[in-house]
């Protein structure tokens, strides 16, 4: 046999190390764990020492502990120790945490730092939710075409201009300005377009008025739906992230054109996270309207002109003025205090183009009321299928301006549930476009426990009758190549491991097929090496040309699969994209294993000897 | 141990026309099959709201649909699912019922009939959900087999691909008749594993082909037909070992998987036996009957297997 390369045979030695290193963790099994995260702050180690003492004292048995990126997780050797466990805290350190039930791994703290984490499973392995949304996109372009309206009557009044009429046509991409004659027409396009910088009008005429027309190119509305999307996706990842909702763990990513798709993993109930995650809720500040009788107005229908007529959580009439100080979308921040003197509130931060309005509102009207709204648009679909709005608009509090304050205040007036939920939403940012939900699947964990045992079942038994075959048919040469099928399911944990794709149902399946398809490429050189003997080939002779001329049947036989399983990873979404994901690394390092560590291995065997009589083949 | 001690002398090319025969019944069987009685589609196309429960005993599944009619739940398909503990709800697509609703609902609704009943699971998707994935997955076949096909193109000479392609188009339409036959749900995995079916059935054919490439270039005097014999039958050993072990880790996915794994496990069963058998009966055969002469064989030179790591 023509020597192999010694370098060839390091690199194989090398790869398999790395592999064993990257595959260790996955040794090491799961443990049911809790996940802390404190409203505001990250969790220090003074409050991990806290609540450790905490269940030593409980007498909950702790398996173990780690923080990571200012979240404490706690191990529990089973699940009832961490629902006892999670009752003892919150019932000592009320409203302290939120916590989340996960899995944490029981790998050494040493492991954890070099950053070797074990396979992760998909939700059909443990359990949880994935929800796809669908984005109205066509509401996102509407939403900017009605912002232009605003925007242009702004201009107009400002520049007090008279205009006949603003008019969007949501048909046609369209807003057109119209005037009554040619002198106004001509101010109140320059105001407009002083305003507006870059937007390109059009002149035109409307049932014989000059009217200035704007259109949304395809590029502008492809780019604004874009951007609610991906807007969308950005605002959502906040909402799950924020430690005021108990998920560890959430995944949000894109899908196609308009749909997101979000892995919940461990979750049992979707109901509140859903009730999150669809909410556009937000607030605005409003002067109170003094002067006029709220009752009189609620009664008669009659609002006097520059007020809006609203009521208070306890159906109380409030007139508010119509100028609004600040909207939800100028605070920059919020969060929930559960206990300041005044009960429950959210502290919130403007940024610098509202703070500077609320300065000069506080400063003018010292003495004056204040008054918080409300709002909270929800959308669902009626009994026709019909999306439908439901906008709520609550007055929560009411108050006398007593100082000057400009980016930093507390609003008072509202429960703890509904403050940690407004904290979350103000603090997240407002939905780019409405989302309606259209595909749920929720997996529970015993029937994730259930799969992971079948999977394990299958892959045992199957890998046991190929590895058995083997060696019977091929003897010495199929422990070889046993040997080798070992190092590739060894290699692929740690590929696997490595990339952080998530492991599924039918991703067990797909390491099931490689350790039979692995098999292919051993046998096409033995049986390539026992063709050759049977020629009368030496042995040396033999073992080189079957591993030389299997190469190209080996190689191209690998890509026709590789085609199959990329196209299978483009298209495919959940757990095909799993078995897809499996399918393409496990062709990678069977190709590596079967062609380099399997000839390093034949001539670590006989490479040796002086002269080979007869193989074992 | 060698089942295959002597290379076999099995006249593959002489009698054809019995193997083009086979698969002629087996195709337009298939076809006939899918057109008669259609596929049972999955949730995945479908759309619908799809909830596994568990009972500690055998339910009567009689008496949960009495549940389900009295409640006035339309439409419901109540079965055992893999085993006659875990029942399978399955409802129609409808905008108005979510599915972690109806679950809880319905969960609520077999309580009286056993208490010890429990959620394991819920699917839900929207009509249009389903709508599209069917015609993604339709585009990823069609996909794959136009790219296998210029893969092969590259590699082969016309007349060998296009047997290739003949030869691989037979296994996905033989895995969808059987799928028509037994009425097993077709759903997402169902279509992966055609897919992961057609990849590894080219595999063969490939093999096959690569030796009548490199038979044809040493022994230039002998005919095709010869060639192409010898070819298979050297091969046959490898072809039918490999295909075996892969049976037998696909036939313990289909004993241990469980039910999720189930239709998946099935389609590769019956696309790795079509996949098998095209690759030795047809695709050289069709190559054959297209007219392939040696000279196209040795008109194109062999590309050297570095040059095939650069391909996708």
């Amino acid at each position: 046999m023509t020597a192999y390369p010694r370098w060839k045979t390091a690199i194989v030695a090398v790869v398999m190390l790395i592999g064993i290193l990257l595959a260790l963790p996955n040794l090491f099994g799961e443990q049911s764990a809790l996940q802390l995260a404190k409203d505001q702050s990250a969790v220090s180690p003074a409050d991990r020492a806290a609540v450790e003492k905490l269940l030593a004292d409980k007498g909950v048995p702790l398996a173990g502990s780690f923080l990571e990126q200012g979240r404490l997780t706690l191990r529990f050797a089973d699940r009832e120790t961490q629902l006892k466990a999670r009752d003892a805290i919150s019932a000592a350190m009320p409203n302290a945490y939120t916590i989340a039930l996960s899995t944490a791994s029981r790998v050494p703290e040493w492991m954890r730092k070099l950053g070797l984490t074990p396979v992760k499973l998909g939700l059909d392995l443990r359990g949880g939710v994935y929800l796809v949304y669908q984005v109205d996109i066509q509401a996102a372009v509407k939403q900017q075409l009605d912002r232009y309206e605003q925007d242009f009557r702004a201009s107009l009044r400002n520049a007090h201009v008279p205009y006949e009429d603003v008019k969007v046509d949501y048909a046609n991409n369209r807003v057109r300005v119209i005037f009554r004659d040619a002198a106004s027409f001509a101010k109140g396009r320059d105001a407009i377009q002083s305003d507006d910088r870059n937007l390109n009008f059009a002149d035109t005429t409307v049932g014989g008025s000059p009217a200035l027309q704007l259109t949304l190119t395809p590029q502008e509305i492809k780019q604004r739906q874009d951007y609610a999307v991906q807007q969308n996706i950005v605002i959502l990842r906040n909402r799950l992230n924020s430690p005021e909702l108990a998920v560890s763990e959430p995944q949000v990513a894109r899908q196609g054109a308009d749909q997101i798709a979000i892995q919940l993993p461990g979750l049992q109930n979707s109901a509140e996270v859903k009730k999150i995650l669809g909410k556009t809720a937000t607030l605005e500040f409003r002067m109170v309207d003094e002067t006029d009788n709220p009752y009189d107005a609620a009664r008669t229908g009659q609002v006097p002109i520059g007020a809006k007529l609203y009521y208070t959580r306890e159906k109380q009439p409030v007139l508010l003025k119509r100028d609004i100080v600040v909207t939800g979308d100028q605070l920059t921040d919020a969060s929930f205090q559960p206990n300041t003197q005044d009960g429950p509130a959210v502290s919130v931060s403007l940024d610098s183009r509202g703070a500077e309005k609320m300065l000069r509102n506080t400063e003018e009207n010292i003495g004056h009321m204040m008054a918080v709204v409300f709002i909270d648009h929800s959308s669902e679909k009626n009994a026709a299928g019909v999306q439908v709005e439901h906008t709520k608009e609550e007055v929560i509090n009411e108050a006398t301006i007593r100082g000057v304050f400009s980016n930093n205040f507390q609003i008072t007036g509202i429960n703890p549930i509904e403050g940690r939920e407004l904290a979350l939403l103000l603090r997240a940012g407002g939905l780019a476009a409405p989302l309606s939900e259209i595909e749920e699947r929720a997996i529970g964990p015993s029937l994730g426990q259930d799969n992971i045992n079948k999977g394990i079942h299958a892959m045992v038994f199957g890998t046991l009758a190929a590895f058995i075959f083997m060696a019977v048919y091929y003897k010495w040469f199929g422990v070889i190549a046993d040997v080798v099928l070992g190092a590739n399911v060894i290699l692929l944990t740690a590929l696997l491991s490595l990339v952080g794709a998530a492991l599924t149902l039918p991703g067990i399946a797909a390491v099931v097929l490689t350790v039979g398809m692995a098999v292919d490429a051993n046998i096409l050189i033995y049986e390539r090496i026992r063709e050759e003997l049977r020629l009368g080939v030496s042995p040396r002779a033999a073992i080189a040309a079957g591993f030389d001329r299997a190469f190209s049947a080996i190689a191209d036989s690998n890509v026709t699969a590789l085609i199959a399983g990329l196209v299978l990873w483009l298209f495919g979404a959940g757990a095909v994209r799993g078995f897809a994901v499996v399918l393409v690394l496990g062709i990678a390092t069977s190709m590596f294993t079967s062609l380099m560590g399997s000839r390093a291995l034949v001539q670590l065997v006989f490479g040796g000897k002086r002269k080979i009589e007869r193989l074992p083949i | 141990m060698e089942f295959f001690h002597k290379t076999t002398r099995f006249p593959f090319m002489h009698t054809r026309k019995v193997w083009y025969g086979l698969s002629a019944v087996v195709i337009l069987g298939s076809l006939v099959l899918v057109g008669l009685r259609g596929l049972n589609l999955g949730i995945d196309f479908t759309g619908g709201v799809v909830i596994e429960t568990r009972f500690p005993d055998a339910p009567n599944i009689d008496r949960l649909r009495a549940a389900l009619a009295q409640a006035k739940i339309e439409g419901a398909q109540v079965q055992a699912f893999g085993s006659s503990r875990d029942i399978l709800v399955r409802l129609p697509p409808d905008p108005n019922v979510k599915g972690d609703v109806i679950g809880a609902r319905i969960v609520e609704l077999f309580r009286p009939i056993d208490a010890g009943v429990k959620l394991q699971s819920t699917e839900d998707v929207g009509a249009q959900v389903g709508q599209e994935l069917f015609v993604k997955g339709a585009w990823a076949l069609t996909a794959t087999l136009v790219l296998i096909l210029v893969y092969v193109l590259i590699r082969f000479t016309p007349k060998l691909a296009l047997g290739a392609i003949f030869a691989v188009l037979h296994d996905p339409i033989a895995v969808v008749g059987f799928f028509a036959l037994t009425r097993m749900t077709f759903d997402l995995t169902a279509i992966s594993a055609i897919l992961a079916v057609i990849g590894y059935s080219l595999n063969d054919t490939v093999i096959v082909f690569d030796r009548i490439r490199e038979r044809a270039r040493t022994a230039r005097r002998i005919p095709v037909a010869q060639v192409i014999d010898e070819s298979i039958n050297q091969t046959l050993s490898r072809t039918i070992m490999t295909k075996l072990v892969t049976l037998l880790v696909v036939v313990a996915l289909l004993i241990f998987g469980g039910q999720t794994l189930h239709s998946f496990s099935a389609a590769l069963v019956i696309g790795i036996v079509a996949g098998t058998y095209s690759s030795i009966y047809i695709s050289s055969a069709i190559a054959l009957d297209l007219g392939l002469r040696s000279e196209d064989l040795l008109e194109r030179k062999a590309t050297k297997p570095e040059e095939v790591d650069g391909l996708p």
